[in-house]
């Protein structure tokens, strides 16, 4: 493993989308601390996918969403992105894929230590065995795990993920949860959920998204380290609290 | 593989009897409809020269079908990578298909001679316009989610191209393909009518001037033999080259 320096803190001014005349959400100012989780809570459809697609630059925010780093470098090629549905390429077997991203630069992928540490990362999310398989050999929750491998393959210092755990049994995604809390405990991560839970488990700071035009509330900080565990009494009190104001965000 | 050849002699018994059925129930004279028996002695009576004429046809469709493939692949990836092949290479492309075959065929023969090449020319030409639409659409049609991750991942145009929208696109082209090889011998047997000096569609010209109908039957049912063999094999052939490729069928749900 690389020595690593502390990632950059990604600081969001004036993010705006707007389709037609209706603007998603209009102005928002973030920041997102180096080396600490940010989870950003809403209700479906209130733009929250979009605002991670602005962020990497995948979506046009209209030019006017300014997206900067702490050390003054661009966001983009050291953001990692992990999406709902795995993206996993079906013609490629799970190692092949755990390797994309060196495939796709060009890079030699039969490379001893390419190769080694791909092994050895499929190994930490359970899925040594499954490195020749193709994906469509795998259920929900071990693509989401090669997913996650892949994600962690890059080795990138700022991690966006669009609700990753959503399409997964409860069980399986208590467990996902707490391998990425443990493996990525390092990096500048950036999560968005409609689960209140889920961001609670893993969130230092979170904030919730809603409205229309969307605006963000100041966040709040659960107490202790993710993971956390569900049965703190804490944390299930702070869930139900998020919950109503969730649901008064969505009445409103 | 047993199940499927029993299946396949199951139909071939099926419609030798049908069309015995026909030719005892209309009584129709042999130099009409020859009975299959009298097809299958003509058969073994010009077996050798039916053979030959078979491995020209056969040939012209190969060569057609490769030089096809590899020019509607090759279309297609301009049509999809350069705006001027789009505007410039689509007219040309409906244009190959608006005209018929038949219509071009003398003039390729003129062109290109009464050997192989106008042959080829024209299967060339019959299965380019699907080859062309199958690959092109499929590369239009890749996964937005996989092109967005190899951005976020830096991958250059090249690399998308070659990791991304072809291997996505293969599918669709395997479906162009087998299009492809089922009209090839269309294009062929055209070419080989309208003027030649060897295949199954000059041997077949030259029984029909005979009035021998049951060798022409006979020439008739090797091209089809020859046909769904070739489909066949091209079929398993792109099978295994598209393991990954989901393959249901509504008839299982």
């Amino acid at each position: 493993m690389p020595i690593q320096i502390s990632p950059p803190s990604v600081q969001v001014l004036g993010a705006r989308v707007a389709f037609g005349t209706v603007a998603l959400f209009d102005g928002l100012d973030f920041d997102v601390p180096s080396g600490k989780w940010t989870c950003i809570l809403g209700p479906s459809g209130v733009g929250k996918s979009t605002l991670l697609r602005v962020i990497l630059g995948l979506e046009d925010g209209g030019g006017k969403t300014v997206v900067s780093c702490s050390d003054g470098l661009p966001l983009a090629p050291r953001a990692a992105f992990m999406a709902q549905r795995d993206m996993l390429f079906p013609w490629l077997s799970v190692l092949q894929n755990v390797t994309l991203g060196e495939r796709l630069r060009g890079g030699d992928v039969n490379a001893g230590a390419t190769r080694s540490r791909a092994l050895n990362l499929l190994a930490r999310v359970g899925l040594a065995d499954a490195a020749e398989k193709l994906p469509n050999a795998l259920s929900g929750g071990m693509r989401q795990r090669v997913a996650l491998a892949r994600t962690l393959m890059e080795d990138r210092p700022v991690l966006l993920m669009d609700e990753p755990f959503a399409s997964l049994d409860a069980i399986t995604r208590l467990r996902l949860q707490t391998l990425a809390a443990e493996l990525l405990c390092d990096r500048t991560v950036l999560l968005v959920t409609h689960d209140p839970l889920e961001a609670l488990r893993l969130g230092h700071r979170i904030h919730v998204l809603s409205g229309s035009p969307a605006y963000l509330d100041a966040g709040l900080e659960p107490p202790g380290n993710p993971p956390r565990s569900i049965g703190d009494p804490a944390i299930l009190t702070m869930q139900g609290e998020l919950l109503h104001q969730l649901d008064r965000a969505a009445t409103a | 593989m047993m199940l499927r050849i029993g299946r396949l002699l199951g139909v071939l018994f099926g419609l030798v009897g049908l069309w015995q059925c026909i030719v005892w129930m209309t009584g129709a004279a042999h130099f009409i409809l020859p009975s299959p028996s009298h097809v299958a002695a003509a058969w073994l009576r010009y077996d050798i020269l039916i053979l030959t004429h078979s491995i020209t046809t056969a040939t012209e469709i190969i060569l057609g079908l490769l030089s096809g493939a590899v020019l509607g692949i090759v279309s297609a990836l301009s049509l999809a990578y350069f705006r001027p092949a789009r505007l410039w290479l689509m007219p040309v492309l409906v244009a190959s298909q608006a005209i018929p075959v038949f219509a071009l065929a003398p003039i390729l023969v003129l062109w290109l001679g009464y050997g192989m090449v106008s042959k080829i020319a024209m299967a060339m030409l019959i299965i380019y316009f699907p080859v062309t639409t199958a690959f092109y659409d499929g590369l239009r049609r890749a996964d937005p989610g996989l092109l967005e991750l190899a951005q976020t991942m830096s991958a250059g145009r090249w690399a998308t191209l070659c990791h991304v929208r072809v291997p996505g696109a293969l599918p669709a082209l395997a479906s162009g393909l087998r299009v492809a090889t089922a009209v090839a011998p269309i294009g062929a047997v055209v070419g080989e009518w309208v003027g030649s000096s060897a295949g199954l569609g000059h041997f077949m010209l030259l029984s029909n001037a005979r009035m021998q109908v049951d060798v022409m039957f006979a020439a008739l049912v090797t091209l089809a033999v020859l046909s769904v063999t070739l489909y066949s094999i091209v079929d398993t052939l792109l099978r295994r080259m598209i393991p990954w490729s989901p393959d249901t069928h509504p008839a299982d749900d």
